[in-house]
């Protein structure tokens, strides 16, 4: 994970200046460096942090706190997600040289189907290859067999503590500040101080209430209910009847916006985003159909494990301050895609700003920010996408248009699919949304898709189901 | 080789990569070996260096529009992840520490390469042909 240390030069000189400029606010050899969260954000901040202060013989010390050791099944041992790691992400991981093992990888999952009650369509992933990793975020669900399961949580915890970064298993319960610097203590007494606190505690827990303190002009992103479950099917039953696709629905309930079903080992995780989530939406999805008839003999098995847990939908206000900064969900995420990659890119960007740059306000300012803006930004026009979407969803003209116009483009080997890639994009959080509307704006794709929207309205039209058995 | 896994698994002898064709993807050896054979004019081809599991190939094709300079084919099975081009390289607009493991990589290949060339002219065993990550793709 080290870079060379000549190719750093230029850079370890730019942090010497900084360090000049700012005096105490640039990290020295010795500082201490204080994580509060050991999700993925955590973990990959201090993954980053430590490889690049090594890169130029910085010797810094750092804490990460985190009371889960996500080795208990169930909601206890696990952050709460569908578990997807994104395809972008999985490469990008790659190239930084941390591959995800078949240990931490319940499923590759090389393709998306596509539900809807006007047909189903299978879109396969552009290089026909599995770069889409289904994971665990804990040891698997309630009622799973005593596995090795290695959670991704747990293996990017434990590749932080390989690089020397020292796991504390306790809650930060508060954070003071003693002249300037932020002091952390536990529920047992214990009290460290810090050079630089970095917050990764995400949304699903109290820790928020830790930084109410007006002086750093810090406000909370704004949060959406959510809800997740496992359906125990057994592996050889979850291989046969949901292979290695993910499955996402458009379907025309109300209050409902994404819903998708993942394959991992002897479980199906299933994941749905709507408006005021509760029971009586789940209900309703799991009472339709189109869900029903992906499980064996059209039957929901009864939850083997469920949680409502709460997603970043909004930015957190200015997520930095003077030796603070806020990562990953509780500073700023993409919008209900790909919140791991999210973590990765803000924590990265953190740990670049806290090694070659410093870590005052003004240095979070013009290094760190711009990654979280860029992502907000994106996130505006997610919404547009989603907008988009959202009237697909809730109109079976436009959903035929569209399924039809999949199905063409994926039984046309060497097409260059253009519905199949805004969907692929749009599903697996592959691309910004920027590029997703950009392809949607040439002027071939409204005039295919209105094409494909009258043919698949027309009684003997191109045959609206013929996405049905996955578009083959 | 487990069918959960990433990437996609190449059979013994399967070909990866070849040389002469363009590319627009690099690749990350997930699992098993890879051998890297180059085939100069008139001679067959020949064994230049043995890849193991970590090893990233194919990156010239990132950063030139060469044709890839060797062929890559599995020893034994093999699982191999691909990195497209485009979206690494949009990647690294974004975050240049991105390309830092790909940079330290090459100088290892850079380094090796070095030693060959100085163990050739003074190694009691004459060259050595053989040795991973030798040759860069
Ligand atoms: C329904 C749903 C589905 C999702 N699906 C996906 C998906 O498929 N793919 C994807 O990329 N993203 C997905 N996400 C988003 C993803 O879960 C988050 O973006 C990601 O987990 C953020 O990582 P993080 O490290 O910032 O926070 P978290 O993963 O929430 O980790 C925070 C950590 O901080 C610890 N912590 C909290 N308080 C304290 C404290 N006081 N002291 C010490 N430690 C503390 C917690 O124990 C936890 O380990 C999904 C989210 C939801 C809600």
């Amino acid at each position: 994970m080290t870079a060379p240390s000549s190719f750093l030069g230029p850079l370890a000189r730019l942090r010497g200046r900084a360090a000049r400029r700012d005096g105490s606010l640039a990290l020295q050899d010795g500082s201490r460096v204080g994580v509060i969260g050991g999700g993925p954000a955590g973990s990959f901040f201090t993954i980053f942090l430590l490889a690049m202060a090594d890169s130029l013989g910085l010797d810094l010390r750092v804490d990460i706190f985190e009371p889960r050791f996500f080795t208990h099944r169930g909601p206890a041992g696990c952050n709460h997600c569908g578990g997807i790691v994104s395809e972008s992400l999985v490469q990008m991981l790659a190239a930084e040289g941390i591959n995800l093992p078949p240990s931490v990888v319940q499923q590759g999952i090389d393709s998306y189907i596509l539900h809807t009650d006007v047909g189903d369509v299978r879109i396969q992933s552009p290089r026909d290859e599995k770069r889409i990793a289904a994971v665990y975020r804990g040891n698997g669900p309630r009622e799973s067999e005593p596995v090795e399961v290695a959670g991704f949580d747990r293996h990017l915890l434990d590749l932080s503590a390989s690089q020397g970064a020292r796991v504390v298993r306790k809650m930060a319960q508060s954070v003071e500040w003693i002249d300037g610097r932020p002091r952390v203590t536990c529920p047992d007494g214990s009290a460290t101080d810090f050079d630089l606190l970095v917050v990764a505690t995400g949304v699903n827990s109290q820790a928020m209430n830790l930084f109410s303190d007006a002086a750093h002009r810090f406000a909370a992103p704004a949060t959406q209910r959510t809800f997740i479950c496992e359906f125990r099917l057994g592996a050889d039953v979850v291989r046969a009847t949901f292979g290695t696709s993910m499955h996402v629905f458009l379907l025309d309930i109300p209050r409902l916006g994404f819903a998708a079903i993942v394959p991992k080992g002897e479980f199906v995780t299933l994941c749905l985003l709507g408006d005021d989530l509760d029971e009586t939406l789940v209900e309703n999805f799991l009472r339709s159909a189109e869900v029903q008839r992906c499980f064996p003999g059209g039957t929901i098995p009864p939850l083997a494990c469920h949680c409502y847990p709460r997603i970043n939908v909004e930015a957190a206000t200015r997520p930095f301050g003077d030796r603070i900064v806020w990562i990953g969900d509780s500073g700023v995420a993409r919008l209900y895609k790909d919140g791991i990659g999210s973590a990765y890119r803000t924590a990265k960007a953190a740990a670049k700003t806290a090694v070659f740059s410093g870590v005052s306000t003004e240095d979070f300012r013009r290094h760190f920010w711009p990654a979280c803006r860029a992502l907000d930004v994106d996130n505006m026009i997610a919404r547009v996408v989603f907008g988009v979407t959202h009237l697909i969803q809730h109109s079976s003209v436009l959903r035929r248009g569209v399924v039809r116009m999949t199905a063409r483009e994926q039984a046309q080997a060497g097409s260059d699919g253009q519905m199949s890639s805004v969907l692929w994009d749009t599903f697996t959080g592959s691309a910004p949304y920027r590029d997703i509307l950009k392809r949607t704006m040439r002027p071939q794709f409204p005039v295919m898709l209105a094409w494909n929207v009258i043919a698949g309205s027309l009684p003997f039209g191109g045959a609206s189901r013929r996405g049905r058995n996955h578009g083959e | 080789m487990a069918s959960n896994a990433l990437g996609r698994v190449y059979a013994d002898g399967e070909t990866i990569v070849t040389q002469g064709e363009a590319g627009d993807c690099m690749f990350t050896l997930q699992e098993g070996r890879l051998e890297v054979l180059v085939t100069l004019p008139g001679r067959p081809p020949k064994r230049v260096a043995v890849m193991e599991k970590g090893a990233i190939f194919g990156e010239m094709a990132i950063f030139e529009r060469e044709v890839r300079s060797a062929t890559v084919r599995a020893l034994g099975e093999a699982r191999v992840l691909t990195i497209d081009k485009k979206n690494f390289l949009r990647r690294i607009q974004e975050d240049p520490t991105l390309a830092f493991t790909l940079v330290k990589m090459m100088s290892q290949r850079i380094r090796h390469l070095t030693l060959g060339v100085g163990e050739r002219r003074v190694g009691p065993q004459g060259p050595r042909t053989d040795g991973p990550e030798r040759r860069r793709l």
